[in-house]
Protein backbone atom coordinates (compact mmCIF):
# COMPACT_ATOMS: atom_id res chain seq x y z
CA UNK A 1 0.00 0.00 0.00
CA UNK A 2 1.31 3.40 -1.09
CA UNK A 3 -0.04 5.80 1.53
CA UNK A 4 0.11 9.87 0.94
CA UNK A 5 -0.35 11.62 4.27
CA UNK A 6 -1.19 15.79 4.04
CA UNK A 7 1.10 15.66 1.45
CA UNK A 8 1.78 19.49 0.46
CA UNK A 9 4.65 21.19 -1.74
CA UNK A 10 5.51 24.76 -1.41
CA UNK A 11 8.26 25.81 -3.81
CA UNK A 12 10.50 28.64 -2.78
CA UNK A 13 9.02 31.02 -4.36
CA UNK A 14 5.77 30.33 -2.71
CA UNK A 15 4.14 28.39 -5.28
CA UNK A 16 1.98 26.03 -3.52
CA UNK A 17 2.05 23.14 -6.48
CA UNK A 18 0.32 20.83 -3.79
CA UNK A 19 -1.86 21.38 -0.72
CA UNK A 20 -3.06 18.21 1.11
CA UNK A 21 -2.67 15.20 -0.40
CA UNK A 22 -4.54 12.46 0.96
CA UNK A 23 -3.93 8.87 -1.25
CA UNK A 24 -4.15 5.81 -0.80
CA UNK A 25 -3.18 3.45 -3.39
CA UNK A 26 -3.18 -0.43 -3.00
CA UNK A 27 -0.60 -2.70 -4.02
CA UNK A 28 -0.72 -3.64 -8.08
CA UNK A 29 -3.43 -0.95 -8.72
CA UNK A 30 -2.98 1.10 -11.76
CA UNK A 31 -4.13 4.89 -10.90
CA UNK A 32 -3.98 7.18 -13.52
CA UNK A 33 -3.71 11.29 -12.70
CA UNK A 34 -5.22 13.49 -15.00
CA UNK A 35 -5.21 17.13 -14.78
CA UNK A 36 -4.78 20.48 -16.34
CA UNK A 37 -1.39 22.27 -16.85
CA UNK A 38 0.24 23.18 -13.61
CA UNK A 39 -2.05 21.21 -11.21
CA UNK A 40 0.86 19.29 -9.43
CA UNK A 41 0.90 16.01 -11.43
CA UNK A 42 4.96 15.96 -11.73
CA UNK A 43 5.00 17.47 -8.66
CA UNK A 44 3.68 14.70 -6.71
CA UNK A 45 5.44 12.07 -8.43
CA UNK A 46 8.96 14.23 -7.94
CA UNK A 47 7.90 13.93 -3.87
CA UNK A 48 6.72 10.15 -3.93
CA UNK A 49 10.03 9.28 -5.77
CA UNK A 50 11.76 10.85 -3.69
CA UNK A 51 13.78 13.53 -5.83
CA UNK A 52 12.22 16.36 -3.67
CA UNK A 53 11.18 16.98 -0.04
CA UNK A 54 7.58 18.06 0.64
CA UNK A 55 6.63 20.91 2.86
CA UNK A 56 4.49 19.00 4.84
CA UNK A 57 3.43 15.59 5.15
CA UNK A 58 4.41 12.16 4.47
CA UNK A 59 4.44 9.49 2.34
CA UNK A 60 4.61 5.45 3.04
CA UNK A 61 4.93 2.35 1.09
CA UNK A 62 3.65 -0.51 2.83
CA UNK A 63 4.39 1.53 6.40
CA UNK A 64 7.81 2.30 5.79
CA UNK A 65 8.50 6.03 5.12
CA UNK A 66 10.27 7.28 1.94
CA UNK A 67 12.41 10.34 2.69
CA UNK A 68 14.42 9.81 -0.56
CA UNK A 69 14.96 7.89 -3.54
CA UNK A 70 13.80 4.46 -2.99
CA UNK A 71 14.95 1.00 -4.28
CA UNK A 72 11.27 0.18 -4.40
CA UNK A 73 9.52 3.10 -6.09
CA UNK A 74 10.42 3.89 -10.30
CA UNK A 75 9.88 6.59 -12.31
CA UNK A 76 9.73 6.99 -15.74
CA UNK A 77 10.43 10.78 -16.74
CA UNK A 78 8.26 12.24 -20.15
CA UNK A 79 11.53 12.80 -21.79
CA UNK A 80 13.17 9.28 -21.96
CA UNK A 81 16.82 10.71 -19.78
CA UNK A 82 18.65 8.05 -21.06
CA UNK A 83 22.40 8.38 -20.89
CA UNK A 84 23.60 8.98 -24.28
CA UNK A 85 26.88 8.11 -23.96
CA UNK A 86 25.77 3.99 -22.74
CA UNK A 87 23.99 1.55 -25.25
CA UNK A 88 20.95 0.60 -25.06
CA UNK A 89 21.66 -2.57 -22.69
CA UNK A 90 23.90 -0.26 -20.92
CA UNK A 91 20.86 2.46 -19.90
CA UNK A 92 18.45 -0.56 -19.15
CA UNK A 93 21.09 -2.07 -17.21
CA UNK A 94 22.12 1.07 -15.22
CA UNK A 95 19.99 0.63 -12.24
CA UNK A 96 21.18 -2.88 -11.68
CA UNK A 97 24.94 -2.41 -11.40
CA UNK A 98 25.28 -4.09 -8.12
CA UNK A 99 23.53 -7.32 -9.40
CA UNK A 100 26.47 -10.36 -10.98
CA UNK A 101 27.33 -9.74 -14.29
CA UNK A 102 25.06 -12.82 -15.66
CA UNK A 103 21.98 -12.48 -13.68
CA UNK A 104 22.26 -8.28 -14.93
CA UNK A 105 22.59 -9.45 -18.59
CA UNK A 106 19.79 -11.58 -18.08
CA UNK A 107 17.32 -9.40 -16.57
CA UNK A 108 18.19 -6.86 -19.27
CA UNK A 109 17.39 -9.10 -21.81
CA UNK A 110 14.38 -9.93 -21.08
CA UNK A 111 13.22 -6.04 -20.62
CA UNK A 112 14.15 -5.28 -23.74
CA UNK A 113 12.45 -8.97 -24.86
CA UNK A 114 9.59 -7.62 -23.37
CA UNK A 115 9.65 -4.06 -24.95
CA UNK A 116 10.19 -5.38 -28.19
CA UNK A 117 13.49 -4.30 -28.73
CA UNK A 118 16.00 -7.38 -27.94
CA UNK A 119 17.71 -6.62 -31.58
CA UNK A 120 18.48 -3.17 -30.41
CA UNK A 121 20.80 -3.96 -27.42
CA UNK A 122 23.87 -2.47 -28.76
CA UNK A 123 22.50 0.42 -30.40
CA UNK A 124 22.94 3.79 -29.39
CA UNK A 125 20.67 6.08 -27.73
CA UNK A 126 20.37 8.95 -30.75
CA UNK A 127 19.92 6.03 -33.18
CA UNK A 128 15.83 5.50 -31.59
CA UNK A 129 13.30 6.81 -32.54
CA UNK A 130 11.29 8.79 -29.83
CA UNK A 131 9.04 5.59 -28.73
CA UNK A 132 11.63 3.23 -29.15
CA UNK A 133 13.21 5.93 -26.40
CA UNK A 134 10.60 5.61 -24.39
CA UNK A 135 10.79 1.71 -24.41
CA UNK A 136 13.79 1.85 -23.04
CA UNK A 137 13.16 4.35 -20.51
CA UNK A 138 10.22 1.91 -19.16
CA UNK A 139 12.47 -0.93 -19.43
CA UNK A 140 15.43 0.73 -17.58
CA UNK A 141 12.42 1.18 -14.89
CA UNK A 142 11.26 -1.90 -14.92
CA UNK A 143 14.38 -4.23 -14.53
CA UNK A 144 14.70 -2.90 -10.81
CA UNK A 145 11.49 -4.60 -10.36
CA UNK A 146 10.02 -1.84 -8.57
CA UNK A 147 7.05 -1.93 -6.04
CA UNK A 148 6.00 1.25 -7.35
CA UNK A 149 6.31 2.60 -10.74
CA UNK A 150 5.92 6.46 -11.51
CA UNK A 151 5.04 7.24 -15.11
CA UNK A 152 5.29 11.15 -15.63
CA UNK A 153 3.41 11.51 -19.48
CA UNK A 154 5.76 8.96 -20.70
CA UNK A 155 3.62 8.69 -23.87
CA UNK A 156 2.34 11.89 -24.51
CA UNK A 157 5.46 12.90 -27.42
CA UNK A 158 4.47 10.33 -29.50
CA UNK A 159 1.87 9.41 -31.87
CA UNK A 160 -1.75 7.32 -31.15
CA UNK A 161 -0.63 4.10 -32.88
CA UNK A 162 3.08 4.05 -31.44
CA UNK A 163 1.06 4.94 -27.84
CA UNK A 164 -1.40 1.81 -27.78
CA UNK A 165 1.63 -0.38 -28.67
CA UNK A 166 3.35 1.47 -25.89
CA UNK A 167 0.13 0.43 -23.89
CA UNK A 168 0.41 -3.23 -24.38
CA UNK A 169 4.38 -3.18 -23.64
CA UNK A 170 3.58 -1.43 -20.12
CA UNK A 171 0.92 -3.94 -19.40
CA UNK A 172 2.84 -7.15 -20.44
CA UNK A 173 5.30 -5.65 -17.82
CA UNK A 174 2.91 -4.63 -15.13
CA UNK A 175 1.75 -8.64 -15.40
CA UNK A 176 4.40 -9.99 -14.75
CA UNK A 177 6.11 -7.26 -11.75
CA UNK A 178 2.66 -6.52 -10.76
CA UNK A 179 3.55 -2.67 -9.12
CA UNK A 180 1.77 0.00 -8.25
CA UNK A 181 1.45 1.98 -11.05
CA UNK A 182 0.73 5.86 -11.13
CA UNK A 183 0.53 6.96 -14.75
CA UNK A 184 0.58 10.87 -15.73
CA UNK A 185 -1.37 11.45 -18.61
CA UNK A 186 -3.27 14.26 -20.13
CA UNK A 187 -5.57 11.45 -22.20
CA UNK A 188 -8.40 10.21 -20.88
CA UNK A 189 -8.22 7.09 -23.50
CA UNK A 190 -5.27 6.33 -22.01
CA UNK A 191 -6.60 6.25 -18.17
CA UNK A 192 -9.40 4.23 -19.75
CA UNK A 193 -6.67 1.85 -21.65
CA UNK A 194 -4.85 1.40 -18.85
CA UNK A 195 -5.69 2.63 -15.41
CA UNK A 196 -8.17 0.63 -12.29
CA UNK A 197 -9.02 4.37 -10.79
CA UNK A 198 -8.48 7.55 -12.41
CA UNK A 199 -7.88 10.63 -10.36
CA UNK A 200 -8.73 14.16 -11.55
CA UNK A 201 -6.62 16.94 -9.53
CA UNK A 202 -7.36 20.54 -9.80
CA UNK A 203 -4.81 23.74 -9.40
CA UNK A 204 -4.23 26.41 -7.33
CA UNK A 205 -3.16 24.56 -5.32
CA UNK A 206 -2.57 21.35 -6.27
CA UNK A 207 -5.49 18.71 -4.88
CA UNK A 208 -6.93 15.80 -5.68
CA UNK A 209 -10.52 16.47 -6.88
CA UNK A 210 -12.57 13.37 -7.94
CA UNK A 211 -11.77 9.73 -8.31
CA UNK A 212 -13.30 7.63 -10.72
CA UNK A 213 -13.47 3.31 -10.53
CA UNK A 214 -12.86 1.98 -14.29
CA UNK A 215 -14.01 -1.51 -13.11
CA UNK A 216 -13.24 -2.79 -16.62
CA UNK A 217 -11.67 -6.01 -17.29
CA UNK A 218 -8.60 -6.60 -19.30
CA UNK A 219 -7.77 -6.81 -21.96
CA UNK A 220 -9.90 -3.69 -22.64
CA UNK A 221 -11.88 -2.86 -26.03
CA UNK A 222 -12.15 0.92 -26.04
CA UNK A 223 -15.17 0.43 -28.52
CA UNK A 224 -16.90 -1.34 -26.15
CA UNK A 225 -19.71 0.25 -24.26
CA UNK A 226 -17.98 -0.09 -20.33
CA UNK A 227 -15.05 2.14 -21.84
CA UNK A 228 -17.17 4.54 -23.54
CA UNK A 229 -18.66 5.01 -20.25
CA UNK A 230 -16.17 5.10 -18.26
CA UNK A 231 -14.70 7.98 -20.59
CA UNK A 232 -17.83 9.94 -20.16
CA UNK A 233 -17.39 9.66 -16.63
CA UNK A 234 -13.97 10.97 -16.72
CA UNK A 235 -14.63 13.62 -18.95
CA UNK A 236 -17.26 14.79 -16.67
CA UNK A 237 -15.01 14.79 -13.77
CA UNK A 238 -13.16 16.92 -16.00
CA UNK A 239 -15.51 19.42 -16.55
CA UNK A 240 -16.08 19.88 -13.03
CA UNK A 241 -12.81 20.39 -11.83
CA UNK A 242 -12.40 23.24 -13.83
CA UNK A 243 -15.67 24.75 -11.83
CA UNK A 244 -15.38 26.47 -8.34
CA UNK A 245 -15.34 23.93 -5.99
CA UNK A 246 -17.82 24.54 -3.68
CA UNK A 247 -20.30 24.82 -5.98
CA UNK A 248 -19.18 21.70 -8.11
CA UNK A 249 -19.04 19.07 -5.39
CA UNK A 250 -21.30 17.79 -2.28
CA UNK A 251 -20.81 19.77 0.77
CA UNK A 252 -19.56 16.67 2.44
CA UNK A 253 -16.86 16.24 0.02
CA UNK A 254 -15.83 19.80 -0.16
CA UNK A 255 -13.33 20.46 2.38
CA UNK A 256 -10.82 17.84 2.05
CA UNK A 257 -9.74 14.56 -0.75
CA UNK A 258 -9.04 11.08 0.79
CA UNK A 259 -9.07 8.78 -1.91
CA UNK B 1 19.32 13.90 -44.95
CA UNK B 2 17.20 12.85 -48.04
CA UNK B 3 17.00 16.51 -49.63
CA UNK B 4 18.68 15.36 -52.07
CA UNK B 5 15.69 13.98 -53.66
CA UNK B 6 13.91 17.49 -52.88
CA UNK B 7 16.57 19.48 -53.69
CA UNK B 8 18.97 18.29 -56.28
CA UNK B 9 20.62 21.49 -56.74
CA UNK B 10 21.32 22.72 -53.14
CA UNK B 11 22.14 18.76 -51.72
CA UNK B 12 25.80 18.80 -49.80
CA UNK B 13 28.48 16.72 -51.96
CA UNK B 14 28.09 13.92 -49.24
CA UNK B 15 24.59 13.15 -50.74
CA UNK B 16 25.07 14.12 -54.43
CA UNK B 17 25.57 11.80 -57.16
CA UNK B 18 27.78 8.43 -56.39
CA UNK B 19 30.52 9.20 -58.74
CA UNK B 20 30.89 12.49 -57.29
CA UNK B 21 31.01 11.11 -53.90
CA UNK B 22 33.60 8.64 -55.27
CA UNK B 23 35.28 11.45 -56.47
CA UNK B 24 35.16 13.50 -53.29
CA UNK B 25 35.02 11.07 -50.62
CA UNK B 26 37.87 9.68 -48.23
CA UNK B 27 41.85 10.28 -50.48
CA UNK B 28 40.01 12.33 -52.96
CA UNK B 29 39.15 14.55 -50.72
CA UNK B 30 42.45 14.53 -49.31
CA UNK B 31 44.11 14.90 -52.13
CA UNK B 32 42.56 17.76 -53.35
CA UNK B 33 43.43 19.52 -49.90
CA UNK B 34 46.86 19.28 -51.21
CA UNK B 35 46.55 20.54 -54.51
CA UNK B 36 47.27 24.17 -53.71
CA UNK B 37 49.77 24.00 -52.18
CA UNK B 38 51.39 21.54 -54.26
CA UNK B 39 51.43 24.35 -57.11
CA UNK B 40 52.28 26.79 -55.47
CA UNK B 41 55.08 25.05 -54.29
CA UNK B 42 55.83 24.04 -57.63
CA UNK B 43 55.74 27.66 -59.54
CA UNK B 44 57.63 28.74 -56.85
CA UNK B 45 60.48 26.16 -57.61
CA UNK B 46 60.42 26.87 -61.38
CA UNK B 47 60.20 30.62 -60.79
CA UNK B 48 63.53 29.89 -59.04
CA UNK B 49 65.21 27.78 -61.20
CA UNK B 50 64.40 29.83 -64.44
CA UNK B 51 65.94 32.56 -62.91
CA UNK B 52 63.08 34.61 -62.62
CA UNK B 53 63.38 34.84 -58.96
CA UNK B 54 66.52 34.84 -56.87
CA UNK B 55 64.82 32.57 -53.94
CA UNK B 56 67.48 34.42 -51.58
CA UNK B 57 64.89 35.37 -48.94
CA UNK B 58 61.74 32.48 -49.08
CA UNK B 59 64.04 29.43 -50.64
CA UNK B 60 62.36 27.02 -53.29
CA UNK B 61 60.98 23.84 -52.07
CA UNK B 62 64.11 21.83 -52.94
CA UNK B 63 66.77 24.23 -51.01
CA UNK B 64 64.47 24.10 -47.99
CA UNK B 65 64.27 19.66 -48.36
CA UNK B 66 68.05 19.86 -49.12
CA UNK B 67 68.12 22.11 -45.16
CA UNK B 68 66.08 19.02 -43.64
CA UNK B 69 67.90 16.51 -45.27
CA UNK B 70 70.91 17.66 -43.79
CA UNK B 71 69.54 18.07 -40.37
CA UNK B 72 68.10 15.16 -40.45
CA UNK B 73 70.97 12.97 -41.58
CA UNK B 74 73.48 14.39 -39.08
CA UNK B 75 71.10 13.67 -36.73
CA UNK B 76 70.45 16.85 -35.58
CA UNK B 77 66.92 17.04 -36.37
CA UNK B 78 65.89 14.54 -33.53
CA UNK B 79 67.60 15.80 -30.93
CA UNK B 80 65.95 19.67 -31.97
CA UNK B 81 62.31 17.71 -32.40
CA UNK B 82 63.01 15.50 -29.30
CA UNK B 83 63.83 18.41 -26.98
CA UNK B 84 60.75 20.44 -28.30
CA UNK B 85 58.27 17.49 -27.82
CA UNK B 86 59.87 16.80 -24.15
CA UNK B 87 59.15 20.47 -22.76
CA UNK B 88 55.80 20.51 -24.43
CA UNK B 89 54.93 16.69 -23.00
CA UNK B 90 56.38 18.32 -20.04
CA UNK B 91 54.09 21.66 -19.38
CA UNK B 92 51.33 19.68 -21.30
CA UNK B 93 50.95 17.34 -18.84
CA UNK B 94 51.48 19.91 -15.36
CA UNK B 95 49.06 22.31 -17.43
CA UNK B 96 46.25 20.12 -18.05
CA UNK B 97 46.85 18.03 -14.77
CA UNK B 98 46.63 21.17 -12.71
CA UNK B 99 43.53 22.56 -14.84
CA UNK B 100 41.37 19.21 -14.77
CA UNK B 101 42.01 18.88 -11.00
CA UNK B 102 41.60 22.84 -10.10
CA UNK B 103 38.49 23.27 -12.94
CA UNK B 104 37.10 20.11 -11.37
CA UNK B 105 37.21 21.66 -7.13
CA UNK B 106 36.02 24.82 -8.59
CA UNK B 107 33.54 23.99 -10.54
CA UNK B 108 32.15 21.29 -7.45
CA UNK B 109 32.69 22.92 -4.67
CA UNK B 110 31.04 26.74 -4.90
CA UNK B 111 33.42 28.31 -1.82
CA UNK B 112 36.05 27.59 -3.69
CA UNK B 113 34.84 28.69 -6.88
CA UNK B 114 34.01 32.04 -5.33
CA UNK B 115 37.38 32.16 -3.74
CA UNK B 116 39.88 31.35 -6.80
CA UNK B 117 37.62 31.61 -10.12
CA UNK B 118 37.48 35.59 -9.79
CA UNK B 119 41.89 35.57 -9.20
CA UNK B 120 42.39 32.99 -11.69
CA UNK B 121 39.83 34.89 -14.48
CA UNK B 122 42.49 38.06 -14.15
CA UNK B 123 45.18 36.42 -14.61
CA UNK B 124 43.94 34.79 -17.46
CA UNK B 125 43.48 38.41 -19.00
CA UNK B 126 46.90 39.00 -19.24
CA UNK B 127 48.55 37.79 -22.40
CA UNK B 128 50.94 34.34 -21.13
CA UNK B 129 54.08 35.88 -22.35
CA UNK B 130 53.96 38.97 -20.29
CA UNK B 131 54.77 36.31 -17.76
CA UNK B 132 58.36 35.34 -19.50
CA UNK B 133 60.57 38.13 -17.95
CA UNK B 134 59.46 37.32 -14.25
CA UNK B 135 59.60 33.26 -14.95
CA UNK B 136 63.26 33.83 -16.25
CA UNK B 137 64.10 36.04 -13.16
CA UNK B 138 62.57 33.07 -11.02
CA UNK B 139 63.68 30.27 -12.55
CA UNK B 140 66.35 31.22 -14.42
CA UNK B 141 67.21 30.51 -18.43
CA UNK B 142 67.21 26.21 -18.47
CA UNK B 143 64.18 24.18 -18.79
CA UNK B 144 61.88 25.16 -15.95
CA UNK B 145 60.71 28.86 -17.07
CA UNK B 146 59.90 27.11 -20.44
CA UNK B 147 58.21 24.58 -19.18
CA UNK B 148 56.54 26.80 -16.74
CA UNK B 149 55.39 29.45 -19.44
CA UNK B 150 54.11 26.26 -21.85
CA UNK B 151 51.95 25.00 -18.52
CA UNK B 152 50.64 28.39 -18.00
CA UNK B 153 49.76 28.75 -21.87
CA UNK B 154 47.64 24.88 -21.63
CA UNK B 155 46.23 25.64 -17.93
CA UNK B 156 43.73 28.23 -18.81
CA UNK B 157 41.72 26.57 -21.61
CA UNK B 158 41.83 23.41 -19.49
CA UNK B 159 40.47 25.10 -16.41
CA UNK B 160 37.69 26.91 -18.47
CA UNK B 161 36.69 24.18 -20.07
CA UNK B 162 36.63 21.97 -17.29
CA UNK B 163 34.71 23.81 -15.38
CA UNK B 164 32.20 24.84 -17.68
CA UNK B 165 31.52 21.51 -18.93
CA UNK B 166 30.89 20.45 -15.00
CA UNK B 167 28.88 23.38 -14.58
CA UNK B 168 26.57 22.47 -17.74
CA UNK B 169 25.97 18.90 -16.59
CA UNK B 170 22.41 18.03 -17.37
CA UNK B 171 20.57 18.08 -14.00
CA UNK B 172 18.10 15.30 -15.73
CA UNK B 173 20.77 12.99 -16.34
CA UNK B 174 21.90 13.62 -12.48
CA UNK B 175 18.26 12.74 -11.65
CA UNK B 176 18.51 9.71 -13.12
CA UNK B 177 21.30 8.65 -11.01
CA UNK B 178 19.72 9.88 -8.05
CA UNK B 179 16.23 7.95 -8.65
CA UNK B 180 18.77 4.32 -8.59
CA UNK B 181 20.39 5.85 -5.68
CA UNK B 182 24.36 6.02 -6.90
CA UNK B 183 26.41 6.74 -3.96
CA UNK B 184 28.48 11.04 -4.73
CA UNK B 185 31.43 8.41 -5.97
CA UNK B 186 29.19 6.44 -8.17
CA UNK B 187 27.54 9.81 -9.65
CA UNK B 188 30.88 11.38 -10.37
CA UNK B 189 31.90 8.36 -12.25
CA UNK B 190 28.66 6.84 -14.16
CA UNK B 191 27.31 10.33 -14.65
CA UNK B 192 29.55 13.13 -14.24
CA UNK B 193 32.82 12.07 -15.88
CA UNK B 194 31.19 10.70 -19.01
CA UNK B 195 29.22 14.03 -19.47
CA UNK B 196 31.99 16.08 -19.40
CA UNK B 197 34.41 14.12 -21.28
CA UNK B 198 33.75 15.61 -24.58
CA UNK B 199 34.18 18.98 -23.74
CA UNK B 200 37.16 18.07 -21.55
CA UNK B 201 38.65 16.49 -24.46
CA UNK B 202 38.27 19.59 -26.75
CA UNK B 203 39.52 21.57 -24.00
CA UNK B 204 42.67 19.57 -23.72
CA UNK B 205 43.27 19.50 -27.68
CA UNK B 206 42.80 23.56 -27.57
CA UNK B 207 45.34 23.11 -24.31
CA UNK B 208 48.13 21.21 -26.81
CA UNK B 209 47.93 23.72 -29.41
CA UNK B 210 48.59 26.77 -27.20
CA UNK B 211 51.14 24.17 -25.99
CA UNK B 212 52.88 23.89 -28.97
CA UNK B 213 52.35 28.12 -30.01
CA UNK B 214 53.97 28.72 -26.26
CA UNK B 215 57.18 26.15 -26.85
CA UNK B 216 58.10 28.73 -29.58
CA UNK B 217 58.05 31.26 -27.95
CA UNK B 218 59.64 29.66 -24.79
CA UNK B 219 62.46 28.59 -27.18
CA UNK B 220 62.39 31.81 -29.05
CA UNK B 221 63.72 33.29 -25.25
CA UNK B 222 67.05 31.55 -25.48
CA UNK B 223 67.88 28.00 -25.91
CA UNK B 224 70.47 25.64 -27.26
CA UNK B 225 68.53 22.84 -28.66
CA UNK B 226 64.60 22.92 -29.89
CA UNK B 227 62.36 23.29 -33.07
CA UNK B 228 62.61 26.93 -31.63
CA UNK B 229 66.57 27.42 -31.34
CA UNK B 230 66.17 26.31 -35.02
CA UNK B 231 64.65 29.22 -36.02
CA UNK B 232 66.57 31.74 -34.00
CA UNK B 233 70.04 30.41 -35.37
CA UNK B 234 68.12 30.39 -39.12
CA UNK B 235 67.33 33.94 -38.50
CA UNK B 236 70.96 35.30 -36.92
CA UNK B 237 73.17 33.59 -39.70
CA UNK B 238 70.33 34.34 -42.41
CA UNK B 239 69.54 30.99 -43.38
CA UNK B 240 65.72 30.97 -44.13
CA UNK B 241 65.69 27.72 -45.37
CA UNK B 242 66.62 26.12 -41.95
CA UNK B 243 63.74 28.85 -40.98
CA UNK B 244 61.56 27.18 -43.64
CA UNK B 245 62.33 23.53 -42.42
CA UNK B 246 62.00 24.18 -38.92
CA UNK B 247 58.38 25.59 -39.70
CA UNK B 248 57.53 22.68 -41.36
CA UNK B 249 58.69 20.32 -38.47
CA UNK B 250 56.28 22.19 -36.21
CA UNK B 251 53.45 21.81 -38.55
CA UNK B 252 54.11 18.21 -38.82
CA UNK B 253 54.76 17.77 -34.93
CA UNK B 254 51.81 19.64 -34.10
CA UNK B 255 49.71 18.02 -36.03
CA UNK B 256 50.86 14.51 -35.21
CA UNK B 257 50.70 15.06 -31.51
CA UNK B 258 46.93 16.36 -32.73
CA UNK B 259 46.35 13.37 -34.05
CA UNK B 260 47.77 11.19 -31.63
CA UNK B 261 45.83 12.64 -29.28
CA UNK B 262 42.28 12.27 -31.10
CA UNK B 263 43.05 8.83 -31.95
CA UNK B 264 43.40 7.81 -28.41
CA UNK B 265 40.47 10.14 -26.95
CA UNK B 266 38.03 9.03 -29.42
CA UNK B 267 37.19 5.64 -28.43
CA UNK B 268 36.13 7.17 -25.08
CA UNK B 269 33.65 9.45 -27.27
CA UNK B 270 32.30 6.99 -29.68
CA UNK B 271 29.07 7.58 -28.29
CA UNK B 272 28.98 10.98 -29.46
CA UNK B 273 26.55 12.47 -32.26
CA UNK B 274 29.29 14.56 -33.91
CA UNK B 275 30.74 14.38 -37.37
CA UNK B 276 34.12 13.78 -36.18
CA UNK B 277 35.96 13.78 -39.64
CA UNK B 278 34.85 17.14 -39.87
CA UNK B 279 37.18 17.74 -36.71
N1 LIG C 1 11.04 24.04 -9.22
C1 LIG C 1 9.94 24.81 -9.13
N2 LIG C 1 10.01 26.02 -8.54
C2 LIG C 1 8.91 26.80 -8.44
N3 LIG C 1 7.71 26.46 -8.89
C3 LIG C 1 7.58 25.28 -9.50
C4 LIG C 1 8.69 24.39 -9.66
N4 LIG C 1 8.25 23.29 -10.30
C5 LIG C 1 6.95 23.47 -10.53
N5 LIG C 1 6.52 24.66 -10.05
C6 LIG C 1 5.15 25.18 -10.09
O1 LIG C 1 4.33 24.28 -9.40
C7 LIG C 1 3.10 24.10 -10.07
C8 LIG C 1 2.90 22.66 -10.41
O2 LIG C 1 3.89 22.26 -11.36
P1 LIG C 1 3.97 20.79 -11.94
O3 LIG C 1 5.15 20.72 -12.79
O4 LIG C 1 3.87 19.80 -10.82
O5 LIG C 1 2.65 20.73 -12.82
P2 LIG C 1 2.09 19.58 -13.76
O6 LIG C 1 0.74 19.21 -13.25
O7 LIG C 1 3.08 18.49 -13.87
O8 LIG C 1 1.92 20.36 -15.13
P3 LIG C 1 2.12 19.82 -16.62
O9 LIG C 1 0.90 19.05 -16.97
O10 LIG C 1 2.23 21.07 -17.41
O11 LIG C 1 3.37 18.99 -16.63
C9 LIG C 1 3.14 25.02 -11.28
O12 LIG C 1 2.46 26.21 -10.96
C10 LIG C 1 4.61 25.28 -11.48
O13 LIG C 1 4.81 26.56 -12.01
MG1 LIG D 1 4.32 17.77 -15.48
Amino acid sequence: MLNLQSLSKTYADGTRALAGIDLAVPNAEIVALIGGSGCGKTTLLRLIAGLDRPSAGSIALDGEPITGPHPGVGLVFQESRLLPWLDVAGNVGFGIGDLPRRERAERVAHALERVGLAEHAGRWPRELSGGQQQRVSIARAFVANPRVLLLDEPFSALDAFTRKDLHRHLLALWEEVRPTVLIVTHDVAEAVALADRAIVMRPKPGRLDESIALDLRRPRDPAAPTSEAATRKILGALDRSLRPREASRAPELAGGSSF
Amino acid sequence: MSGSTVLPDTAPADTASPRRAALLGGGGRAALGLLLPVILAGAWEIAVASGLATGRLLPPPSRIGAALWSLAASGELWMHVEATLIRVGLGFAFGAGAGILIGTLTATLPALRWLVDPSLQALRAVPSLAWVPLFILWFGILETPKVALIAVGVFFPVYVGVAGAIASVDRKLIEVGRIFRLSKLALARRILLPAVLPATLTALRTGLGLGFLFVVAAELMGASEGLGYLLVDGQQFSKPDQILAAIICFAIVGKLADTALVALTTPLVRWQDTARETL
